[in-house]
């Protein structure tokens, strides 16, 4: 059971969430986009959206450091365990009460206003499910475990176990001992990883840092347009 | 100088009728679809009024179009890229639906299959946002024809800046109609706004576009365009815009707004500008000069210099030809009768306009004078100042000079046609007034006033060479000839995939 919890279900996550992004990528770049729907209703957006997403792009900083920094490199630094764990815990709070605000906000406006419920997809609801959960959780642990209750060190076990998945050796025990809220925070998210390509997430891999470098003004020739592609593979011509 | 080639456009505002037929052809052949109802890539909107999307001229809102630093450099109203990337979660510059306005359908089923009842059945409207049935409050064109003027001409911003005082006098005298398509500026505001880089200029005829496979959704062109002429599809995610029926002019044929339009009053050409002085033209400090400033990056297509750096681009003769037969060119810079709509945006737009000279004409008589008469009617140009000011504030970033002349121009046309045809003895005065020759104005009266298709309409058919080569490739039967570049080249054609 604990292989099949922390060895194989997070590969196969990671695989769909490789293969599915290819993928969609290959087959659909037009449905690649973040499908705003701030024509319908900006009031909420304007406050929600900005919350949810800077709040979420801390989350992500703090899981980076959390997760991929060892806990004896932090040490070698000279930052004790204990420094490291109220500076964690207090700007995870933060970050963490950003993304729960502005998500509460968002999933209010998008179940309330009726434009936008309308155009709300079942893959949306699905994803919007999961990533609630995600982040409950993740919140809980920060808040409930970390700030005010006992507090564990996932540096220790959940941090490493996390990294033996990327060296190929996955060391199932330590997840194994990890208490219950941590084991299904990091379930769901591999959930979360494994839907992620087939949702309107895609969009943060579009994140448009190019922008800041290249010129004003893009001139292309239509020489590449479709119509000047040679036929596909498949491609029957009529008549032939 | 590095010469590119521009497809553009001029319509006549005298002749424009407001039928919409345009709007009507342009919504049947690109936005019938889900997503983009709300959108019209061609509208038709009376002047004085707010326009569509409303006051969509408020810059100081919408931040649409460039500015002038104090330092000279050009920077889009709506500050630089990082800060448009901090913007990224929401615009605060999108227009929302309300300011275009909230699409709908009726409920015609209940017409046919309402039960028996006392009362006659009716259809509701629906709104297709939301579905439910709604109360219509606005629409692309709801001041049509002045209509609810006193309400919602005081909300036009051009009004507003010209002053409480000649409002008044102003919707007496003065109503004219004003489409709007794409600008395809040679300084595109939403292209240089988009974050993903999927907006082009298309290096061969200046269309602007949106790639459709790269756009994310981000919205930045929508309120990086100060015309909002890129429209955001709400279904698909992404956006959409004019795009000047390429697959039409591409076959050498007119959009469909000009071909349908029943007034005759839309031209298509061809400019030859020199790119590397657009910024700079772009930059030019006062807003009074950026007109002269656009008019000078278009290039003369007969000077040799021209033609031959024409040639070294790689434009071919045929489009050369068509530059030297442009009728576009001809209204803008050998008439100089045509302007461009709010050079004051710095986007250097190339769909200009002949302004209005009917009110003018309509004024003097219902005042019991010849409008047909040189002097009247130049008097009356003078002296109907606020039209002029108003023209002035849509054309010439405020400057009434250039207004003047093009009407003067128009003016001494009609005088010089009425003598002609009333087989009066020429007054080669008339002409001249306009800093024309008898001759030059008789061209232009068969330009504007004959307005024959194949004078309104010169766009270089090209790409037939290339369209015969698509059609070989489906067809599975190529002519090795038409495909091997060098015997292209050698019978004088563009080799496949060549600029022809």
């Amino acid at each position: 059971m604990s292989t099949v919890l922390w060895i194989a279900f997070p590969y196969i996550c990671l695989t769909s969430f490789a293969v599915g992004h290819v993928w969609r990528y290959r087959y659909d770049k037009f449905g690649w986009t973040t499908r705003s729907s701030q024509l319908y209703e900006r009031r909420l957006l304007e406050w929600g959206s900005p919350l949810f997403h800077f709040g979420i792009l801390g989350v992500l900083a703090g899981h980076v450091v959390g997760l991929l920094v060892p806990e004896s490199m932090t040490a070698a630094l000279g930052v004790p365990e204990w420094l490291y764990h109220v500076v964690a815990a207090i700007a995870g709070t933060a970050a963490g009460l950003m993304t729960v605000a502005g998500l509460a906000l968002l999933v209010y406006r998008r179940r309330l206003t009726p434009a936008v419920f309308r155009v709300t997809t079942r893959m949306d609801k699905a994803m919007y499910l999961l990533l609630a959960a995600v982040i409950a959780v993740g919140t809980f642990n920060t808040i409930g475990i970390n700030l005010l209750g006992p507090g564990h060190d996932y540096r220790l076990d959940v941090a490493v176990w996390f990294r033996s998945i990327f060296w190929l050796q996955p060391d199932a025990s330590l997840m194994a001992s990890a208490p219950l809220t941590f084991q299904l925070h990091a379930l769901l998210s591999f959930a979360l990883l494994g839907i992620w390509p087939f949702t309107r997430l895609v969009h943060v891999f579009s994140v448009p840092v190019g922008y800041l470098a290249r010129p004003y003004v893009v001139y292309r020739t239509r020489g590449d347009r479709p119509g000047a592609r040679p036929p596909r593979r498949g491609w029957e011509a009529p008549g032939s | 100088m590095r010469v590119m080639a521009q497809l553009g456009m001029v319509m006549n505002l005298d002749k424009c009728l407001g039928c919409h037929t345009c709007s009507v052809t342009c919504k049947q052949a690109w936005t019938n679809r889900r997503g983009l109802e709300y959108a019209w890539f061609n509208n038709v909107e009376t002047r004085p009024g707010q326009g569509y999307p409303r006051r969509y001229e408020d810059q100081d809102r919408w931040e649409g179009g460039w500015v002038r630093t104090p330092k000279g450099r050009l920077e889009l109203r709506s500050g630089g890229r990082t800060k448009r990337l901090l913007r990224i979660f929401s615009n605060p510059t999108l227009p929302g639906l309300d300011d275009y306005y909230e699409p709908w359908t009726y409920d015609y089923d209940t017409l046919v299959n309402a039960p028996a009842q006392a009362d006659v059945p009716v259809a509701r409207p629906r709104s297709l946002i939301t579905g439910e049935p709604m109360q219509i409050r606005w629409s692309a064109n709801w001041d049509d024809d002045l209509g609810g003027a006193p309400e919602h001409a005081p909300h036009d911003p051009i009004l507003q800046r010209i002053g409480e005082r000649v409002r008044l006098e102003f919707e007496q005298a003065f109503m004219f109609y004003l489409p709007r398509i794409c600008e395809h500026c040679l300084n595109p505001s939403c292209v240089a706004a988009c974050p993903s880089g999927a907006m082009y200029k298309r290096a061969e005829d200046g269309i602007v576009l949106v790639d459709q496979d790269a756009c994310r959704g981000w919205r930045m062109c929508v309120s990086g365009c100060p015309y909002k002429k890129v429209y955001f599809n709400h279904r698909t995610g992404k956006a959409e815009k004019c795009t000047f029926c390429y697959p039409r002019v591409e076959a050498g044929q007119p959009t469909i707004c000009a071909e349908t339009c029943v007034g005759r009053l839309r031209y298509i050409g061809l400019f030859l500008y020199d790119a590397d002085r657009v910024l700079e033209a772009a930059s030019v400090e006062r807003e009074a000069d950026l007109l002269e400033a656009q008019r000078s990056v278009i290039l003369d297509p007969d000077d040799p210099a021209v033609i031959d750096a024409a040639r070294a681009s790689g434009i071919a003769e045929d489009w050369l030809d068509a530059a030297r037969r442009s009728p576009v060119y001809a209204l803008t810079h050998r008439y100089r009768i045509a302007l461009p709509l709010h050079p004051e945006y710095r986007t250097m737009p190339m769909v200009w306009y002949v302004p209005p000279l009917s009110p003018v004409v309509n004024a003097v008589q219902e005042t019991g004078f010849d409008g047909e008469d040189r002097s009247t009617l130049f008097a009356a140009i003078d002296a109907l100042r606020i039209p002029v000011e108003y023209l002035a504030e849509l054309f010439t970033a405020g400057d009434p000079a250039p207004v003047v002349a093009s009407l003067r121009t128009l003016a001494a046309m009609r005088a010089h046609m009425r003598r002609a045809n009333l087989g009066e003895p020429p007054d080669e005065t008339i002409a001249a007034s306009a800093g024309l020759t008898p001759a030059a104005i008789e061209d232009l009266y068969r330009l504007l006033a004959i307005a024959k298709y194949e004078d309104r309409y010169v766009i270089p058919s090209a790409h037939v060479e290339l369209a015969r080569l698509l059609d070989a490739q489906v067809a599975c039967s190529v002519d090795p000839a038409l495909v091997d570049p060098v015997s292209r080249r050698a019978a004088g054609r563009p080799g496949p995939g060549e600029r022809p």
